[in-house]
């Protein structure tokens, strides 16, 4: 066997392991507060990517347009807490789930007509030549790899050392005492919905120049974020985060060794397998009910 | 005549259709203690809910003389109302430090609360003991302590005490009740308090009233009330 092409498998599977580490931990953001997976994360990000295709469009330079966007993205999944999910919150958990899915057929069916389902190149900001000369990674999966663990960790200081991601924590947590420390519960979730939404931006301007943009390009990506939240444990973010890069490098090397035609499978495996196996992942917390 | 703290007049709650409180009134003078006893399912619990709109409730509750009744929980805690919730509101999964940190989250003078901080390790020096420890893994009459602070760490005007020696320890709960007292006498924060040991509570408070099924039956000076004989015979029980 060829080390250097294990070695080549491992490093990109890291690559687009960060990128399903990102959706990862936008879901789990969203299932502490709520308890449920947003279905709709995946497509948030791919419009959002729409979003950055169009500005840049417009001659709009790179970075400028990934910074818009990230704007965005983040008022887009504050509007969507504050006028779809809010009155639903509190109605039977089905209602919710029908109404993230209604949302990832809704973004879906707008990015399809207003930007067509023809498939897009979208630019990297990253040089086209490998850096440092190396012949195991891109200059894209290096620079996307290097955003990716930058946004997890300044999301890491924010809500470990900031008042505000302290009580966006406690507010996930128990929203009762939080409010009786005088915390606005409501606008916690709504602010976790914009952190969601701009981290799926990211994850998807970081995603699009080796998938290409177009409609149902996170629908992939949401399933292995998703296995990779399951394997890390579906209430614990640094277990996602961990969990995505596993399945980034296991989806790989399945793919390089195995073949292509079982990369997905790799996704179902592990869901199934954490699900029958050890429910709670591999950092989750074990719920012991008194009964 | 000067202002009551909390004035509390026709207050009536209810869970879904079942009506709770069935209007009361009673009032909490400033750096006043009042204590509410009563059987288990009188409504003391929902009264304090009330109070900060944790319930459905009507009638009017005046903090200083204002309207606070149909203010957001979140709004009439900023104005200084601070509860020590039944079940003690533990934040489970957060440091001690952490959660005496959410206490002061409406705060924005750093340097005080940075001092609060060593107020409430003095008090409590089982909570300095176990800062960075998860709340969770504390004992129950750690987390009382753990809630006690909290709330105090608010720097409220108003303190809403919910069964505060529940779980504790007789020589913790004495320990406690001389903290409460040393505060108000220190910081003149007002206090509400609901106590299932009645005896502990009428020592504490200078008021008194008596709930029955969501009705006040009784009120007075706590001595008054405590002289009574048939408050003496079904709740002091000698």
């Amino acid at each position: 066997m060829n080390m250097n092409l294990l070695l080549h498998q491992i490093l990109s599977g890291l690559a687009t392991g960060g990128i399903y580490a990102s959706v990862a931990l936008a879901l789990v953001m969203i299932y502490q507060a709520t308890h449920l997976v947003n279905f709709a994360q995946g497509e948030l990000a791919m419009f959002s990517t729409y979003i950055a295709w169009a500005l840049i469009q417009t001659g709009l330079p790179y970075w400028a347009a990934f910074f818009i966007t990230v704007g965005a993205a983040f008022v887009l999944g504050v509007v969507i807490e504050r006028v779809i999910i809010r009155p639903v919150e509190n109605g039977p958990i089905l209602a919710v789930v029908i109404v993230f899915i209604a949302l990832l057929v809704i973004f879906n069916s707008l990015a399809g007509w207003i930007f067509s389902y023809t498939i897009k190149p979208f630019p990297s900001p990253f040089p086209a030549e490998p850096l440092f000369g190396n012949s195991y990674v891109s200059s894209h999966e290096l620079g996307s790899t290097a955003i990716t663990l930058m946004v997890l960790l300044l999301l890491y200081v924010f809500f470990r050392f900031t008042p505000l991601g302290l009580a966006m924590r406690a507010a996930a947590q128990n929203p009762v005492s939080s409010r009786l420390v005088g915390i606005r519960v409501g606008w916690m979730l709504a602010l976790g919905w914009g952190l969601a939404a701009a981290i799926g931006a990211i994850a998807g301007m970081m995603v699009a120049p080796s998938v290409f943009l177009e409609p149902n390009m996170m629908g992939g990506i949401l399933l292995y974020a998703f296995a990779g939240a399951l394997l890390g444990g579906i209430d614990s973010p640094g277990g996602a985060v961990v969990g995505g890069f596993i399945v980034g490098v296991l989806e790989n090397i399945v793919g390089a060794y195995v073949g292509t035609e079982l990369k997905l499978t790799v996704a179902l495996v592990v869901i199934i397998g954490v699900l029958v196996v050890r429910p709670s992942g591999m950092f989750g917390r074990v719920h012991v009910v008194r009964v | 005549m000067t202002v009551a703290l909390l004035e509390v007049r026709g207050l009536k709650a209810q869970y879904g259709p079942t009506r709770v409180l069935h209007g009361i009134d009673f009032a909490v003078a400033e750096r006043g203690i009042t204590t509410i006893l009563g059987a288990n399912g009188a409504g003391k619990t929902t009264t304090l809910r009330a109070v900060c709109n944790m319930v459905r409730t009507e009638g009017q509750v005046r903090l200083g003389g204002e309207r606070i009744d149909g203010c957001a929980t979140e709004s009439i805690v900023r104005r200084g109302v601070a509860h020590v919730p039944d079940g003690r509101g533990t934040f489970m999964n957060l440091s001690v430090e952490e959660n005496l940190r959410l206490g002061a989250y409406c705060r924005r003078d750093r340097a005080e609360v940075a001092l609060d901080f060593e107020r409430m390790y003095g008090h409590f020096p089982r909570l300095k003991e176990r800062y960075r420890q998860q709340a969770g893994t504390l004992s129950g009459g750690e987390q009382q302590m753990l809630a006690v602070a909290r709330a105090l760490m608010l720097r409220p005007r108003l303190l809403l005490l919910d069964e505060p020696s529940f779980g504790l320890a007789p020589l913790i709960v004495q320990h406690l009740f001389e903290i409460l007292r040393a505060i108000r006498e220190s910081e003149g924060i007002g206090m509400l308090l609901v106590e299932q040991n009645a005896s502990l509570a009428l020592q504490l408070a200078d008021h008194a009233y008596l709930l029955e099924t969501g009705r006040v039956v009784m009120s007075g000076p706590s001595a008054t009330i405590r002289s009574d004989e048939s408050v003496r015979r079904s709740y002091l029980g000698y």
